[in-house]
């Protein structure tokens, strides 16, 4: 209906986003602030999908080291998160502790832990059995130590992206939601993006379209190998409060935080099925079970808990693990998608990069290992 | 009041409810033992802490939350009574429960 | 390996155990999952044990119970009593806890039987202790031989009557009946009478159980508006007004009740489309003239898919597992439809008198709607009519946008005694209609499960 009333200077802009997740919001954010007109193209709406359903750790503990310039980078826009979208996001720094069961895992994270100090951040460090029963009072016995980061923290997602969104908004950008990306074409150094009900003019477009990015990708003709995967999650009843910040497990995948009123989110990259074409996905209830039973070996007063609610959200995996950050090799495109079970902490950054790379064609931290040509 | 319709003969057995002895009668739902002992209150809610009790009887309302033998945020209207179970009203959201020696399991 | 039959049924009450039987003697494997310890379902619960005893106060309808539970009882199914069932996937994966354990089953075919619900009833102080619904009541007396003496019975509906009925008998004392049946729909269901004829008898009976109160000399109070339970922590009194005027009853216990609604949980976290009834003022699952839903392999029986009572259950649970028997290639079209027919026959004159009952006994808006704004409308998570009406001013547009605004629905009875009130509040505040609005979005476990219970399904640690 409104559509048809829309002036054709509706549909240019000097930047089309395609997806509206955390890293498209984060990238029109960025835009807008230097005064740069864009519009975001999103298929369903702001945060449907792995950013607005995801566990909200926000965390640099235990990351790859190609992410961690940019994960630093990220957590000093975290701490100051109000300032800057003017919303706190539900952003409580806490520590985040990854916990080791046996001698070994914690000579291995002793390993890391210098290794990532060899690299020049300190902010990770090891912490013994007696100090882990300090921080953590009803973790299970048999656990013998761990590392942490002491201002890690956490946040909730689907209000993280409406606030990225929001700011964005009154900065000038326009959100298109439920809008498909049918086809891309270049002509006369314009892209043309063509939906449903409309086609978008831009001379530069950003591709942050998550699970769905190898596809974009593609129309640019390019091949990136993201498949899409359904992380699962679940949340518990109320529980008194027992446990602060996020905990990890160092032998085993688990994220587990309480939440302010006595829930507990438990989640660990447990795959369920995704289906990237309706957008629905299917628990794997063996999963869960195993995610189950490492929360209550880790937390043994976890085993009377009621689960509530299990779900999943579909992110984009890449073979490395690691997200591609990366110019196109079309002119005047960049990708930012497939931040592989990790990118909400990104975030911040991963729209501060985008826009330098749109507006300066370069930016000052280290994109060499999320080329997309690496693959 | 809660009252016994049929006076006949009936077996019983003993349970605690907060530590204090209560004869109950075989056969029951632990909510249908509790409320013909008349106890009140079975839980606190975890939210205002306001008393609750059961209030539909078939497993859809958890109002009728208790700790069973250790094990909290057990729906008393679906378990049956038996000879010595240990019952606590839940207060809040289930106290902390000392933990069981078998869940200190080591890493396998 | 999981395990996997032909046929599985989930409810073993009129619906299930007749969907069962069924299938059973076209052989099928069937496996029958319900979450009570004994067959019989809502009607019909602890059937057993009252034929045993003798009972005389639940009535001849009760009665009709007995030779149902004993042919499923010799019929060759799987029968897993005090399984919950807390999964059910549109792939008929079904997940269910029995004894602190989880267990996934999988079947070509699911019956979904799983019955009906008490409509909530938010008024305030509903929330007491000593406050229940009148199926609670009900359930207490057929299961476990209890009465509760001196309780005032509020609200309408056949069940209300019924039960009441059944105290008399049993010579329970009864305080009070407080008859919230709105004086209008006497006159709007009159409009039905020629197409209730048939259950003529069903309806006398009826009147028989009012006069009965009142041979009793137990206050029969009409043309009440409004109520309210007054206490603090434990029931002290009811007020209601009666004819524009609050009069007040000191009493201890209250029974609430104003119909039964589909249990439709399950099928909707299953995937099956649904439809706001106006008429019932509930959701219903669509399903074909087999009852299968949109769902392939899935079928609702009974009150789980709509409100048709427990002999319309029964009638539903044959044709159901018909239906399923000839997707399963057990019997051809032209043997369904035989076998089908007498079931079919039945069916049609038991749902005669549907839009007669329907239509009087609905509950008054404001009873669905609560005008008191400090009303609690979700139990668990506390949240009044009042911050549902303030989130809907900040901009919420329907239930699952409220989750997020208020916690609202997102505690363990997940929606079952709040989603009716919350879409019909939401359409109320916004000037919606109930199915614009719709209904929470359904997560499984569709009952919360112990986390104790999902570990030990497959207690296998990693590597
Ligand atoms: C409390 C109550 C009392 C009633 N009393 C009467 C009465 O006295 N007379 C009368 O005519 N009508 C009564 N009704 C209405 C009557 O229950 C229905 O008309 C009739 O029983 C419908 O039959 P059904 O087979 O569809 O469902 P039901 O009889 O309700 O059977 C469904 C079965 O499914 C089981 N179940 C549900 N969910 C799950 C799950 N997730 N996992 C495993 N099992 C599950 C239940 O435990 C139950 O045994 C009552 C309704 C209620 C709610
Ligand atoms: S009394 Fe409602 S769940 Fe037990």
């Amino acid at each position: 209906m409104a559509s048809s009333f829309l002036k054709k200077t509706d549909f240019k802009a000097d930047v089309v986003i395609i997806g509206a997740g955390l890293h498209g919001c984060s990238t029109a954010l960025h835009l807008a602030l230097q005064g740069v007109s864009v519009i975001v193209l999103e298929k369903d709406y702001a945060g449907r999908h792995a950013s607005g359903v995801n566990a909200g750790g926000v965390r640099r503990l235990g990351r790859h080291l190609a992410e961690m310039p940019l994960s630093v980078a990220s957590a000093k826009i975290w701490q100051e998160i109000e300032g800057f979208v003017d919303d706190d996001c539900g952003f409580r720094s806490s520590q985040q502790i990854k916990v080791a069961e046996t001698p070994e895992e914690l000579s291995k994270q002793e390993t890391r832990v210098n290794e990532v100090r060899q690299s020049g951040f300190h902010h990770e460090k090891m912490i013994d059995q007696q100090t882990l029963r300090e921080m953590l009072p009803n973790v299970s016995p048999h656990c013998v130590g761990g590392m942490i980061v002491e201002d890690d923290g956490y946040a909730n997602p689907f209000r993280t992206v409406q606030a990225f969104r929001l700011k964005a908004q009154s900065l000038g950008a326009r959100f298109r939601e439920g809008t498909k990306v049918a086809n891309i074409k270049r002509e006369r150094g314009i892209w043309f993006v063509g939906c449903h009900d409309c086609v978008v003019e831009a001379p530069k477009l950003v591709n942050c379209a998550g699970a769905w990015g190898g596809e974009i990708a593609k129309k640019l003709g390019e091949n990136a190998f993201v498949s899409a995967i359904a992380l699962m999650l679940m949340i518990t009843a109320r529980m008194p409060a027992f446990v602060t910040g996020v905990v990890g497990a160092e032998g085993r995948t688990l994220s587990f935080k309480q939440f302010p009123n006595g829930t507990v989110l438990i989640g660990g990259g447990h795959e369920g099925q995704a289906n990237k074409d309706d957008n629905t996905t299917h628990l794997d209830y063996s999963g869960l079970a195993i995610n189950a039973h490492t929360a209550r070996t880790i937390f043994p007063i976890m085993r009377s808990t009621r689960i509530v609610r299990a779900w999943a959200g579909i992110e984009g995996m890449t073979p490395d693990g690691i997200p591609v950050i990366s110019p196109s090799q079309a002119d005047d495109a960049f990708h930012g998608f497939g931040f592989s079970g990790h990118g909400f902490q990104l975030g911040p950054i991963g729209g501060k990069i985008l826009s330098d790379l749109v507006l300066d064609d370069k930016t000052n931290l280290p994109l060499e290992p999320f080329r997309i040509d690496r693959f | 009041m809660f009252t016994r319709v049929n006076k006949n003969n009936a077996k019983f057995v003993s349970i605690s409810l907060d530590n204090q002895t209560v004869k109950v009668r075989k056969g029951l739902t632990v909510a249908a033992a509790l409320l013909e002992a008349n106890i009140g209150h079975f839980r606190q809610t975890p939210v205002s802490g306001k008393p609750r009790a059961p209030f539909c009887m078939m497993g859809v309302c958890f109002d009728c939350l208790v700790v069973i033998d250790g094990m909290a945020n057990q729906q008393s209207c679906l378990i049956e009574v038996c000879e010595g179970m240990r019952i606590e009203r839940q207060i809040g959201p289930a106290d902390i429960i000392p933990e069981k020696p078998e869940d200190q399991g080591t890493k396998p | 390996m999981t395990q996997h039959y032909e046929i599985i049924v989930i409810g073993a009450g009129p619906a299930g155990m007749a969907a069962s039987q069924t299938a059973a003697k076209h052989g099928a494997k069937t496996l029958v999952l319900d979450e009570q310890r004994t067959p019989g379902g809502q009607i019909y619960r602890a059937a057993e044990a009252n034929e045993a005893r003798q009972s005389v106060e639940l009535g001849k309808s009760y009665e009709n119970g007995f030779s149902l539970v004993k042919s499923f009882r010799n019929s060759a199914v799987d029968y897993v009593p005090g399984a919950s069932v807390w999964q059910l996937s549109h792939e008929r994966e079904i997940g269910y806890s029995k004894d602190g354990t989880a267990h996934i089953v999988t079947a070509n075919q699911v019956i979904v039987a799983t019955g009906a619900l008490e409509r909530p009833m938010p008024v305030p102080g509903w929330t007491l202790p000593q406050v229940m619904t009148v199926g609670a009541a009900q359930i207490l007396l057929k299961e476990s031989e209890i009465g509760i003496a001196d309780a005032v019975f509020v609200g309408t509906g056949p069940l209300l009557y019924l039960v009441v009925h059944q105290y008399i008998t049993a010579g329970i004392p009864v305080k009070a009946v407080i008859d919230l049946t709105p004086a209008c729909n006497y006159f709007k269901a009159l409009a039905h009478m020629p197409n209730a004829v048939f259950a003529m008898s069903r309806i006398m009976e009826g009147w028989r159980w009012k006069r009965e109160i009142i041979a009793a000399d137990i206050p029969l109070i009409s043309r009440v508006d409004d109520v309210r339970i007054l206490g603090d922590g434990a029931v002290e009194a009811i007020e209601y007004r009666h004819k524009s005027t609050w009069k007040k009853l000191d009493c201890d216990h209250v029974l609430l009740h104003q119909g039964v609604v589909p249990d439709v949980n399950i099928s909707l976290a299953a995937g099956c489309d649904s439809r706001w009834d106006e008429a019932q003022a509930c959701w219903h699952i669509l399903v074909d003239e087999w009852f299968q839903s949109s769902v392939e392999g899935i079928s609702i029986a009974g009150d789980s898919g709509s409100i048709g009572g427990g002999v319309a259950a029964e009638q539903r649970g044959h044709i159901t597992a018909l239906g399923a028997l000839m997707r399963l290639n057990k019997i051809t079209p032209v043997e369904r439809n035989r076998l089908a027919r007498p079931y079919q026959a039945s069916l049609k004159t038991e749902m005669q008198v549907r839009p007669f009952l329907d239509t009087l006994f609905r509950p008054a808006d404001n009873f669905r709607m609560p005008e008191h704004e400090e009303t609690i409308v979700c139990r668990c998570e506390e949240i009044s009519a009042k911050q549902i009406r303030e989130a809907v001013d900040l901009g919420c547009q329907g239930p699952n946008q409220l989750k997020s605004y208020t916690r609202c629905g997102m505690g363990p009875c997940q929606g079952r005694f709040c989603g009716l009130t919350v879409s019909e509040l939401i359409g109320k505040f916004s000037n919606k209609p109930v199915c614009a609005v719709g209904y929470y979005r359904l997560r499984p476990p569709i009952k919360p499960l112990l986390l104790d219970e999902l570990a030990n399904m497959k207690n296998q640690p990693e590597n």
